[in-house]
């Protein structure tokens, strides 16, 4: 297997973009990284591109195709596929990038992931995102997917002693770091109270612990890493993809205070590279809801786990904390359209290591790593990505 | 939802009906083909076993904006349930103040509606909880 690097990102904005069709946004996050990675349209060997439900939310399946037709590529007659992992699609796509490299079947494969939530009405959306859960045996008896994540939270906080302070300091530190991030769809600073003052979704979840319905975009341009200097002076080398699966439904799990999925992908991943997670430098995990990155940074070996509640109050992972987490806002803040998102977050994080990331810049960010969950943990991506 | 589709599960969600692992006797509720621990072993070695319908609260929500086919029926709670088998499942506890539900609650199975589709004039029963009286 050959060692992989990320030579270019792009990205659109996220939030409400009514104005912008799928098609639109699919372009524009392609473009601009295959602008950023300086690679000709002839070059790219193959596509790959991260979506959850275009089928129920615009009525669009079959967007390998049109992929390749949005970026112009369709004379090249190159393998464009779709991939689907729910919330995960866009990490679970950047695995199957890396594999194509690895392998040595392809040099140049762009990733992209995208999704356009906002033209269906609100309870419809809430609906197609359900569909991550188990339909016959959660939904169908009333389940929701903020529900899930509750009945997690509640028993985080019943044996840990987490609090929903705690949940909402993770929503509060999300926000600040959004609003320094130009393509956040939240750019507003919220305080605890507000957090707690929300209205109720899902009891503790308040509506300002959950990530909104959002529409956007990603894409990444990978190479192998022998021939990655070539297109860029800061390429970076992903030292570890690894992808990992649980049961569908949350109550076949054998724990509900963790993600075994997630904890697994962390483990091999950490072999992979070599490192230790004291060893990352910044770290985007799947916060869709506050108790979320509370479990994640357990799952990943940041704290112990039960104490992601008492770290996030002490500062650990915001941006001046040792481990900053979710600097680009996270799912929370930058917003969450889901299949693009575990393409968002590696966009987030070669931007810290090629130090590029602006005002929530982390000083000598060299090893970061991006956590990619899909439903209540049937899927998880981990990626350490670092400076070479 | 297509009727069929209903109907299909109406043992499991009408009377409880899980498997049990002819190999190493494990519970699974809802059923499964495949024994996780037992694996190739225990294909076609999985038989029908009814649940005795109690168990205890393991986490619980109150649902508060519901789905589209649970419109109006909001606030409901949602609990993990650990039943006296081993096994978990999800299901809507009932019959009693939503303040009362807590952690480690004992709680039996009760055959109730639990969705209209309003479309086909369908009406979806299965299994809620109510709190176990001892
Ligand atoms: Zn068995």
């Amino acid at each position: 297997m050959r060692d992989v690097a990320v030579i270019g990102i792009g990205m659109t904005e996220f939030g409400e973009i009514w104005e912008k069709s799928f098609r639109e946004l699919v372009a524009e996050a392609g473009i601009k990284a295959i602008m950023d990675a300086g690679i000709e349209g002839e070059e790219i060997d193959a596509l790959y591109i991260g979506g959850m439900s275009t089928g129920r939310f615009i009525g669009q399946e079959h967007v390998g195709s049109l992929a390749v037709e949005v970026a112009g590529l369709e004379d090249l007659h190159i393998p464009s596929t779709r991939v689907e992992a729910a919330c995960a699609s866009g990490g679970v796509a950047m695995h199957q990038g890396y594999l194509a490299v690895a392998s040595g079947m392809y040099d140049i494969v762009v990733v992209g992931g995208a999704e356009k939530m906002t033209d269906v009405v609100g309870g419809e959306a809430t609906n197609i995102l359900a569909s991550a859960a188990d339909r016959e045996w959660e939904a169908f008896f009333g389940a929701t997917f903020p529900g899930l994540y509750a009945l997690m939270a509640k028993y985080h906080m019943h044996k840990y002693g987490t609090t929903q302070e705690q949940l909402a300091m993770v929503a509060v530190k999300n926000h600040y770091n959004g609003s320094l991030n130009p393509k956040a769809q939240f750019k507003r600073r919220i305080s605890v109270e507000d957090v707690l003052k929300s209205p109720m979704v899902a009891d503790p979840l308040h509506l300002l612990d959950c990530s909104p319905i959002s529409d956007g975009a990603a894409a990444a341009v990978l190479a192998p890493l022998e021939i990655a200097k070539k297109y860029t002076d800061k390429p970076i080398k992903i030292s570890a993809s690894i992808q990992a699966t649980d049961t569908l439904s949350l109550h076949g799990r054998k724990r509900f205070d963790a993600l075994p999925a997630a904890q697994h992908a962390a483990k091999l991943a950490y072999e992979k590279a070599d490192i230790k997670p004291k060893d990352v430098d910044v770290a985007e995990v799947h916060d869709c809801f506050t108790i979320a990155e509370i479990i994640a940074i357990e799952d990943l070996g940041f704290v112990e786990k039960g104490k992601g509640g008492k770290a996030t109050e002490e500062g650990l992972t915001a941006l001046d904390g040792e481990i900053p987490v979710n600097t680009s806002g996270g799912l929370k803040a930058k917003g969450h359209p889901v299949g693009a998102t575990g393409v968002a977050q590696i966009n987030e994080i070669v931007l810290q290591l090629r130090g590029e990331a602006g005002e929530r810049q982390v000083k000598e960010a060299e090893i970061g790593l991006a956590h990619n969950v899909g439903g209540s943990g049937g899927t998880a991506v981990v990626h350490i990505l670092e400076v070479i | 939802m297509g009727v069929p589709r209903y109907w299909r599960e109406i043992p499991s969600r009408y009377n409880l009906i899980g498997k049990k692992c002819g190999v190493c006797g494990k519970i699974y509720f809802p059923p499964r083909s495949i024994c996780p621990t037992c694996r190739r072993k225990s294909a076609g070695k999985m038989e029908d076993y009814k649940l005795d319908g109690k168990g205890t609260v393991e986490s619980f929500t109150i649902i508060r904006v519901p789905p589209p086919e649970f419109e109006g029926k909001s606030p409901y709670a949602i609990a993990l349930i650990k039943m006296d088998e081993g096994c978990y499942l999800t299901g809507q506890i009932v019959d009693c103040n939503l303040d009362d539900i807590h952690i480690g609650m004992r709680v039996e199975a009760c055959f109730r509606r639990i969705q209209e589709d309003g479309k086909r004039g369908a009406i979806y029963y299965g299994y809620k909880f109510r709190s176990l009286k001892s």
